[in-house]
């Protein structure tokens, strides 16, 4: 069964005479895939995750996640509790001040016993590296670490999807790291299908497959390479490379015999190999 | 200039009192203010000091620390202080200190002022300790816990006791917002600390509408993520936390109806609060 399908889906917000925000989508996502969205501001990157766990719901098409239709209010819980969604702002998605609080409120919200939210909490934290913080407040947290207990906290409800919706875009490099690192743990050692929307090149690159949004539409789904490899339709997307993978094009482009890179260590490495050669 | 708000003001250590069960500190304190305005005579404000001290003491709280609450309602004890020295109107069987115009100061007036301001500071440094001794989440689940009653009227309790710790979750990040913007104000050349009091009023206004809106929009987002959190209200739901009921509460209940007793019984043996004057005048 595909994790997420849709179908031609069309939104639009309000009504907005004929201006979709996600204009006929037709995508499969297999269980286990780790896939970044990209795609400039008012692609409809962020309405298409919202459609994903029933946020929002289709206005035509089909929206289907593990063969639930999310236009079906009686399934709205079951596809929240299997498709997570994690936002831009960590302190708009905590509902506690501390940090155990918080996390437990999914799993409170689906009714488990006490021991198993428990053992919840020691789970998720344990996932997001967070464990010492159990009784932290979050406030007094780095932005990083706060964007982690709010994975956490989707994580505590055992999802078998994880939406992040630009949740790395008001983090420092630093935080940044910290949440990329425990998105790929999660989608390697948990198995968790990641969908990362982003407008990072750099993520995006971390991830099996990339699909570009522009104006509501899916205009380019392969491997990032791939997309990164067609530098000039990107432009007119408004995307740019990956820095390391711009520089590359450029060297390429200026004349050195290099087969080009996309991300810092292997155009750091082919330069090396440059070097040894001469 | 709002980073000394003490809101929340939980002094963090281990204690006796710390470690009572939230609901039990919230009836102790129910009952203490009871205490307080049962007692009607000097005696029985002594005995609801010393137990305050007491309680002070078990808490292991700087006896400053509590003292310091008081400051923020100075004004209003003062304030209440002057109204009773001047319009005390009970009957006064002893000469008048001051008679000056239509302001008579008794002796009955003074004895009135002071022990209507003590039983305001008893009160404050009473509740104080509460919100010293109890984080504010645990205060939240008590309360919840105690409304439960009111389900069977189909009171929100659950939704009141959520709302209330998210208004505690977000008093933090406003309080850091509202320094943003008190900053990105003055670097366009908003002036907030001179001019009459209407010219500082009218100053706070580019300060209140753009928090206002941010609250909504945060508001927004939180709805959207508690939705995507799978909350459905309080139908279903389980509660991790859970609140126990131990020795330490029964004993500090006991003390409390203790405290109650012994002023009923200085209520009924030693006259009212004037009595007082009757030993100073002989």
């Amino acid at each position: 069964m595909k994790a997420v399908k849709f179908d031609n889906v069309k939104f639009a917000y309000g009504d907005g005479g004929g201006d979709y925000a996600v204009n006929g989508v037709t995508l499969e996502i297999e269980e286990g895939e780790f896939v970044a969205v990209l795609g400039r501001n008012g692609s409809g990157k962020s309405t298409l995750a919202k459609l994903i766990n029933a946020l929002l719901v289709p206005e035509t098409g089909k929206a289907e996640v593990f063969g639930m239709d999310t236009s079906d209010e009686k399934k709205t819980f079951e596809i929240r509790k299997s498709a997570g969604m994690v936002f831009q702002n960590p302190d708009n998605q905590m509902v506690a001040s501390i940090v155990e609080d918080d996390v437990a409120f999914g799993p409170e919200n689906i009714g488990l016993s006490r021991e198993e939210i428990g053992e919840r909490i020691d789970f998720a934290l344990k996932a997001v590296g967070m464990q010492e913080y159990r009784q932290a407040t979050p406030s007094r947290l780095s932005g990083g670490q706060k964007q982690r207990i709010a994975i956490a906290g989707v994580l505590a409800i055992k999802p078998k999807i994880m939406i992040l919706d630009e949740s790395t875009a008001m983090l420092d490099p630093k935080g940044r790291c910290e949440v990329m690192d425990v998105i790929k743990r999660l989608n390697k050692e948990e198995g968790i299908t990641v969908i990362l929307i982003t407008h990072f090149m750099e993520e995006a690159l971390e991830a099996d497959r990339a699909i570009v949004m522009h104006r509501g539409e899916v205009v380019m789904d392969a491997k990032p390479e791939e997309i990164f490899s067609c530098s000039e339709e990107l432009e007119s997307y408004n995307l740019t490379l990956p820095r390391a993978a711009y520089i590359s094009k450029k060297l390429i482009e200026g004349g050195l015999p290099i087969k080009g890179a996309f991300n810092a260590e292997d155009l750091a490495e082919e330069l090396c190999g440059l070097l040894h050669k001469d | 200039m709002l980073n000394d708000v003490t809101f929340g003001q939980y002094y963090p250590t281990k204690s006796f009192v710390h470690n009572m069960d939230p609901r039990a500190k919230i009836v102790f304190v129910i009952a203490y203010i009871v205490a307080i305005f049962l007692a009607d005579n000097f005696y029985g404000l002594a005995a609801v000091t010393v137990f305050l001290l007491l309680v002070v003491f078990l808490s292991r709280v700087p006896f400053g620390r509590v003292l310091r609450s008081v400051k923020m309602i100075l004004f209003l004890i003062i304030f209440t202080a002057i109204l009773n020295l001047f319009f005390y109107s009970g009957e006064s069987a002893y000469d008048p200190l001051v008679k000056w115009g239509i302001i008579k100061i008794t002796q009955e007036s003074v004895v009135n002022m002071i022990f209507l301001s003590f039983r305001l500071f008893l009160l404050v440094m009473g509740t104080a300790v509460l919100t010293l001794t109890t984080t504010p989440v645990a205060l939240t689940d008590g309360i919840e816990s105690l409304l439960t009653p009111l389900k069977w009227i189909r009171f929100p309790v659950h939704e009141l006791a959520l709302i209330m710790s998210i208004a505690l979750r977000f008093i933090p990040t406003l309080m850091d917002e509202t320094n943003r913007i008190i900053a990105a104000q003055k670097a366009r050349g908003a002036n907030f600390e001179s001019g009459g009091l209407i010219k500082r009023a009218k100053a706070v206004v580019p300060i209140l509408i753009p928090l206002l809106v941010s609250a909504f929009r945060r508001a927004e987002d939180l709805g959207d993520a508690m939705d995507a959190r799978c909350y459905s209200g309080a139908k279903g739901r389980t509660k991790y936390k859970k609140l126990t009921f131990t020795w330490r509460d029964l004993l500090g209940l006991i003390f409390i109806a203790g405290l109650i007793t012994g002023i009923v019984f200085l209520n009924l043996n030693f006259g009212g609060k004037f009595a007082i004057l009757a030993l100073i005048n002989g």
